[in-house]
């Protein structure tokens, strides 16, 4: 249907960001092509260790899922944060990363469980890591009016590790966020130590953004208020949160970087301990 | 133009809509419906707030055609003749509608929460409707309307006075 309509028609899931975009004239659109009917495209399965979810998973969906909330509990967190629950009954991960926002929760839990997505095109299918997906605020590597991302995957998390989303906003429903933070940690076997962590911010760059330098500071290095503390530092560090009207001054997110970033390490390392 | 045909309140309909038209200007507009409320039209106040297939969801933000096929409730479902729903009796009573716009919307949250859970907590009501702003009540006479609602009886946990 899409090709037959060369450009001038566009998918459409939930349709939560889409409708008001093009109400706006943000976007355009001859044609909506409603994917949500389509079977399999909302499963949530465990497959050889590896979580897959169909693209029109919805945020209820994904945070009322025992294993979502079990197995990666940064995504089930994140998800139950957006919007209200009208909204998390409409609309989807997959329009959730297509929409390429940086401050998209799902979009940055989903970079902290370094998930890859399924892109299908006329020609066929292929699985992209996650990170690629974002160009640029609003705009994604796919082009929904010739394809389609049809599913994710990562792995589910194990015993040594554990996750955590950290989110501050002007309210505690219908807000976007200020500043989000998903964190996955690896403790080593005896558990004192970290193995590795994984750190997704957002919005502090024009797309979601994994804090590297932080999660380097904390390779092999022991589990202590000082480490998060620090790691919640270099995070700020490089990290490059602007003013903005919409979301608070430079100053203030900074510094609450470095907090968010040490409470969501805080949180994952005790879920990965209990 | 297309056919959308659902069963709505119940009853089976057919209406002609252009592929662009949302379900709330189709209720409002061509089934003369306007118990549903256009707040915002952004999806962002919850006054549109219709249940299609069990769930609440926002009739500015979905485009009408999507709902071909399914069941829908407005607010305009509940009651049944000129008898109220108990969920409305129990808005009345508690003193939850003052200039009334949020009521419609909030009501379809209550239900598809009732719907699902008989008997939710504060905590559990609280969440579901946290998308629908009423700048009138203060929402407590709200939560108590449909704890009271809900349960028909006794306790559901000590509504508070401050909420935060």
């Amino acid at each position: 249907m899409l090709a037959e309509r060369e450009g001038r028609a566009r998918l459409v899931a939930g349709g939560t960001d889409l409708i008001i975009q093009l109400t706006e004239g943000r976007r355009a659109a001859d044609c909506l092509v409603d994917i949500t009917r389509i079977p399999e495209l909302d499963r949530i399965t465990l497959e050889d260790g590896m979580i897959v979810l169909g693209a029109n998973v919805t945020h209820r969906q994904a945070a009322e899922s025992s294993l979502i909330r079990e197995r990666a509990t940064v995504l089930a967190e994140a998800c139950q944060a957006v919007g209200s629950l009208q909204i998390r009954n409409a609309g989807t991960l997959g329009g959730n990363v297509v929409n390429a926002m940086p401050a998209a929760d799902g979009s940055t839990a989903l970079l902290a469980l370094e998930a890859e997505a399924e892109i299908a095109d006329g020609t066929g299918r292929m699985w992209v890591p996650l990170r690629d997906l974002f160009v640029g605020p609003g705009v994604s590597r796919v082009d929904s009016t010739r394809e389609m991302l049809t599913a994710f995957r990562f792995r589910a998390l194990s015993e040594r590790q554990g996750s955590a989303l950290e989110r501050i906003a002007r309210r505690r429903a219908l807000a976007l966020p200020i500043l989000i933070c998903a964190v996955v940690v690896t403790l080593s076997e005896a558990g004192e130590d970290f193995e590795s962590a994984r750190i997704a911010l957002g919005p502090v760059a024009p797309v979601p953004f994994r804090a590297s330098h932080a999660e380097e500071s904390l390779r092999g290095a022991p589990i202590s208020l000082e480490t998060m503390a620090r790691a919640g530092e270099i995070a700020m560090q490089e990290s490059h949160p602007r003013s903005s009207l919409l979301r608070a001054a430079k100053e203030y997110r900074e510094e609450v970087i470095k907090v968010l970033v040490r409470r969501g390490l805080e949180r994952a390392v005790q879920r990965a301990q209990g | 133009m297309y056919l959308l045909t659902m069963t709505l309140n119940g009853e089976s309909v057919t209406v002609e809509v252009e592929p662009s038209d949302l379900l709330v200007d189709v209720l409002r507009d061509k089934l003369g419906l306007t118990g549903t409320k256009i707040g915002c039209n952004e999806g962002e106040c919850g006054a549109c707030t219709v249940i299609v297939d069990g769930q609440a969801v926002l009739s500015c933000l979905l485009p009408a055609m999507k709902a071909h096929g399914q069941e829908v409730v407005t607010v305009e479902g509940l009651s049944h003749d000129d008898e109220l729903h108990p969920l409305q009796q129990a808005f009345v009573e508690k003193g939850a509608v003052q200039c009334g716009y949020c009521t419609p919307g909030l009501l379809m949250s209550a239900k598809a929460l009732l719907d699902e859970n008989p008997k939710p907590s504060v905590e559990e009501i609280e969440e579901a409707i946290a998308g629908n702003l009423c700048r009138c009540t203060g929402y407590l006479q709200v939560i108590e309307a449909i704890c009271d609602c809900g349960l028909q009886i006794a306790d559901c946990g000590n509504i508070p006075k401050w909420s935060g």
